[in-house]
């Protein structure tokens, strides 16, 4: 038994050694994401965004090219743990990047741990994934970050009987536990919560229970994607003339779909950590070259693939070029850079993000919706990590 | 007994003895898929999904091949499957996978046996959507018991012991794919023997009519559950090895893509002669895999197109190709000659 | 209480339009048509880029919705469908999914994947109370729209020449060609109205359902649930189903809105273990 175990790791690290050796000269990178299924959109953005960087930086750095191989995951995580598990042990890759959601990063933790590979996270925004693996570190953002800013925005208004909906999967559970958490400790109330199916045709229903239950406010997450419907059903229902707020992460009002979501969007207040209106040079650029390669405009998810392509780029200069997973998560730990979302960093200690937290409401700029930031809290932790 | 009845018993009796008899193609066939394990030691991975996933179309193709069952609901026994398998190994109950393999094939089965009184009714659509919606409330059932199975995140956190104790289930799925091809083959042994067996033949009885079946004595509900309950130990098997080798179970397992899919995997190979399913599994796999490597974004619009000229161009002269092998096939084939010869020999005895 | 049924049949009569051209193919032809779905996706997009890119009126763009939709269809029937009328279901069922993946596809290369909306009208837009009922506009154009379209359906079914051939090419195919009937052509007409149809309940829905490239794949099980439980062999079958369908699934998701998704399942498994053949349907199944 014992001598299969100590092949089994000696077949291993050959492979992690071979891995090394023919990274002389590239250093592959995977980036699995759906590209088809229901979490297209998102994987479209962090795909737009990494060609963007590549385009702008070049392929070289440290005097290793960089490749990118890309996988679809069609939506299904098991799909996700295979197609890493290839890209490991036949495309000998040095870095995992993407995950659009958060049970296909949580599957191919594991495996990173094994294989001493990073696992770069993208987009899934559960607390809890960079625990999994001590070879994860994340570039996106994490559901508790802006859940309990709006929390404290909420009480700070006078919003205190409010009726919470969130999809039910991990990142709802996540934003609805840290949001009701805060809310309550600040002395409002969640007089209802609503757990929505996460493939759901009709939000009207759920709509209708709560106004029924006449809240002050509605706390709304639903994934990137979901925003559109939502607003739509909300303002046909009137509630926006009834006096409701939206409040939430910034999902909701997600800039890809912004635009079309019409006037009944007018004056949602979300906290988030990027907004394609964020007034900075580098942001501007930004978003006039993504825009201009595409034909829709970066959000959210974006800026992860941005910053994580950043992050390797920055962590292969520290590290000389090399790619083995240790010295690769070593020099991510305590990166700090400016993105297009703000200044942000790796926390050292949880390899989590650090940024800043914009509270925005969405206004009508040049004819165009946006959400137009009004307040900051500058290097926000994952709340959900600091409690425990 | 006279000559024309005797003839006409050995007529009967030779062409149920070739059904039974192991066509050389066959042996080929498997001779090929386990030297698969020395040929290409780097696609382990993706060979390993289309063990199971042969297994899958074969319990498959067990019910619509062999009874004329049409369902869209087979995941629901694929996901019992995967997610006891799961569940076993995350708790510790059965640490041994072949044990667990064991017992998540006989939920699947009970699981199965229960339904088939629900399913056995109706037409053909009404067949088809009654075992899809009996898929998709087990989906929601897994997704309301998030304690139990994680709900949409999945059941993570599962550890796989190795197998018999002795093989790990190691990265680059080489123990995984030699267990699954291990037990896909000994499951087809014993469907091959069940679909020649006096009860497959019934089957084939009552799929061709249904209602002469049960004018010759054949009990017709009480066949259909039992190939039913049969079927679904084998795609509870086939959701099981799906767990074991990734050590995960999602709600997607009960999706109706996977019952849309595998309908299309045994489409493409052709139902009724086993190894429909399994042929099939090789093709739809392979096709997805290089058309998805080649265009990440686009590659089921290749897919449709395959799917649409399949049927249109007509699978008869797609398969026409292989004519000259299937001749090549029939002269291999020498017992078959040999016993022609001796059948002439004895014509002219008399 | 009254709000959330005057939902429910706004989401039933949004389910009829979309899911009576496939029970219409299914009855007549025999034939499983699981490319519906696409149909209705192209009427939703024709509405989108009718209305905001060519400014098109919302109003306007509905009939056209309608149109485009029916004129695919015709050109599919002709081109592809007409050759597997007479081979067995699994075939079709093949040909048919492979062209749901084509539409995804091909929608997604032409539109991108980010779900879109056609901007609406002033107004269609908001809520109005009545007697305490809040009536939402747009659904409420939905109803009178599929109200009238219910009726006139079976209007053109038990009242024309054009509706008695079709009713004899249902029952008896040979015998209505023996009588002299078109059968080929009367088939053409239906199924493109049939996708018509669709294409209109496309329009219509982008608004409450919304529109990415996979609607065929996501409402398919929809239109299958509606078009069993209705049964194949009338308009009014699909029509009672789907509001039947409808209110239930949005009273079900208010009511007890974590048990909400099992209600319309349940719904379909039980009538069809109560009714084989559908709700509504003739003893009779060929």
């Amino acid at each position: 038994m014992n001598y299969l175990k100590i092949a089994a790791a000696g077949l291993l690290a050959g492979a992690v050694g071979l891995g090394a050796a023919q990274a002389q000269e590239t250093v592959k990178v995977g980036l699995v994401v759906s590209m088809t299924g229901q979490q297209a959109s998102t994987g479209k953005q962090i795909k737009a965004a990494v060609d963007l960087y590549m385009k702008e930086h070049g392929d070289t750095v440290a005097g290793k090219k960089i490749e990118i191989i890309l996988r679809d995951s069609a939506s299904v995580p098991d799909n996700s743990k295979r197609l890493s598990q290839e890209l490991i042990v036949n495309d000998k890759v040095s870095i995992l990047a993407g995950f659009e959601v958060t049970p296909a990063a949580m599957v191919v933790a594991p495996l990173a741990t094994e294989a001493k590979v990073v696992e770069l996270v993208m987009a899934a925004g559960t607390s809890v994934i960079t625990e999994k693996s001590p070879y994860i570190a994340r570039t996106s953002f994490t559901l508790p970050q802006s859940s309990v800013i709006i929390a404290d925005y909420a009480l700070k208004n006078n919003l205190k009987n409010i009726v919470t909906m969130v999809s039910d999967y991990a990142p709802g559970a996540d934003a609805e536990k840290s949001f009701t958490a805060q809310l309550t400790a600040g002395g409002g109330k969640v007089i209802e919560s609503i757990k929505i199916p996460l493939a759901n045709p009709d939000f009207a229903p759920f709509l209708q229970r709560a106004a029924d239950a006449k809240p002050e406010a509605i706390f709304i997450f639903v994934p990137s994607g979901q925003g559109a419907t939502f607003m739509k059903q909300f303002a046909e229902r009137g509630l926006d003339k009834a006096g409701i707020k939206i409040i939430g992460p910034g999902d909701v009002t997600d800039d890809d779909l912004l635009p079309q979501m019409g006037d009944a969007v007018l004056g949602v207040v979300t906290a988030h950590m990027y907004s394609a209106d964020h007034q900075s040079a580098m942001n501007k650029k930004y978003v006039e070259a993504f825009t201009k390669a595409n034909n829709f405009r970066p959000n959210f998810m974006s800026v992860g693939g941005y910053d994580g392509m950043h992050l390797i780029y920055e962590a292969l200069k520290k590290t000389g070029g090399k790619a083995d997973g240790d010295s690769l998560i070593a020099a991510m730990k305590g990166m700090k850079w400016e993105s297009p979302r703000g200044p942000i960093s790796i926390d050292p200690e949880t390899r989590d993000i650090v940024q800043n937290i914009y509270i925005r409401k969405v206004e009508k700029k040049n004819g165009q919706l946006y959400n137009v930031e009004f307040q900051t809290f500058n290097d926000v932790k994952d709340p959900g990590k600091i409690k425990k | 007994m006279s000559s024309a009845t005797s003839s006409i018993l050995r007529r009967a009796s030779d062409s149920l003895s070739a059904r039974v008899r192991w066509h050389p193609l066959e042996i080929i066939f498997w001779i090929v898929a386990f030297a698969m394990i020395w040929l290409m030691p780097t696609r382990h991975l993706i060979m390993t999904e289309i063990a199971w996933l042969g297994l899958f179309a074969l319990s498959l193709d067990l019910i619509v091949g062999y009874a004329g069952i049409i369902s869209l609901g087979h995941a629901a026994f694929f996901g019992v499957g995967a997610y006891v398998a799961a569940l076993l190994a995350k708790h510790e109950l059965i640490n041994e996978p072949v044990l667990a393999l064991l017992v998540a094939g006989l939920a699947a089965m009970a699981v199965g046996f229960v339904t088939s009184f629900l399913v056995l009714r109706g037409t053909d659509l009404t067949r088809l959507m009654v075992s899809l919606g009996v898929a998709l409330m087990l989906r929601e059932l897994a997704n309301q018991f998030g304690w139990l199975t994680g709900g949409a995140d999945g059941l993570q956190g599962v550890v796989m012991q190795p197998i018999l104790g002795l093989f790990r289930f190691d990265m680059f799925g080489h123990n995984g794919f030699v267990y699954c091809l291990v037990v896909l083959f000994v499951l087809f042994l014993v469907a091959r023997r069940l679909a020649n067996s006096p009860f497959g033949l019934s089957l084939v009885a009552i799929k061709n009519n249904p209602l002469r079946a049960a004018a010759i004595g054949i009990p017709v509900d009480q066949r259909l559950i039992v190939i039913y309950s049969i079927a679904a130990f084998y795609a509870g098997i086939a959701g099981a090895l799906l767990a074991q080798t990734t050590s995960f179970a999602s709600l997607d397992v009960f999706s109706f893509d996977r019952s849309a899919d595998l309908l299309l995997v045994l489409i493409i190979g052709g139902t009724g002669y086993l190894y429909g399913g399994l042929i099939g599994a090789i093709l739809f796999k392979l096709m997805q895999d290089y058309l998805s490597v080649l265009t990440p974004q686009y590659w089921p619009f290749w897919i449709g197109a395959l799917l649409v000229a399949m049927v249109l161009i007509g699978r008869d002269r797609i398969t026409a190709w292989n004519a000259p092998l299937r001749h090549l096939a029939a002269k291999l084939d020498w017992r078959a000659t040999r016993r022609a010869a001796a059948a002439a020999a004895a014509a002219e005895d008399r | 209480m009254l709000t959330i049924l005057f939902d429910g049949v706004a989401y039933g009569m949004l389910l009829f339009v979309l899911a009576c051209g496939l029970s219409v193919t299914l009855g007549l032809m025999n034939l499983i048509n699981l490319a519906h779905g696409a149909f209705a996706m192209a009427g939703g997009y024709a509405t989108v880029v009718l209305v905001n890119n060519f400014g098109v009126p919302f109003f306007l763009s509905l009939p056209l919705a309608f149109l485009v939709a029916a004129v695919i269809g015709l050109v599919m029937e002709r081109a592809v469908y007409v050759h597997v009328y007479r081979k067995p279901h699994l075939e079709q069922v093949l040909l048919t999914i492979g062209l749901v993946f084509m539409a995804v596809a091909g929608t997604d290369y032409i539109m991108g994947s980010t779900q879109v909306f056609a901007q609406t009208p002033e107004v269609l837009q908001g809520q109005f109370q009545f007697f305490g009922v809040g009536i939402g506009r747009y659904r409420l154009l939905i109803i009178v729209v599929c109200g009238v379209l219910a009726i006139g359906l079976q209007a053109i079914l038990t009242k024309t020449r054009f509706g008695s051939r079709l009713r004899a090419a249902v029952d008896d195919q040979r015998v209505a060609r023996g009588l002299g009937i078109n059968v080929n052509a009367i088939f053409a007409l239906t199924f493109a109205f049939g996708s018509g149809l669709a294409g209109l309940g496309g329009a219509l829905g982008t608004e409450i359902l919304g529109l990415d490239p996979t609607f065929p794949l996501k409402y398919m099980i929809y239109f299958l649930i509606v078009v069993t439980v209705g049964g194949t062999s009338s308009i009014t079958g699909p029509f009672l189903a789907s509001l039947l369908l409808g209110i239930g699934d949005v009273a079900g998701k208010y009511y007890v809105p974590k048990l909400g998704a099992f209600v319309i399942y349940t719904i379909m498994i039980v009538v069809l273990i109560w009714r084989p053949n559908g709700l509504f349907s003739r003893a009779s199944t060929k």
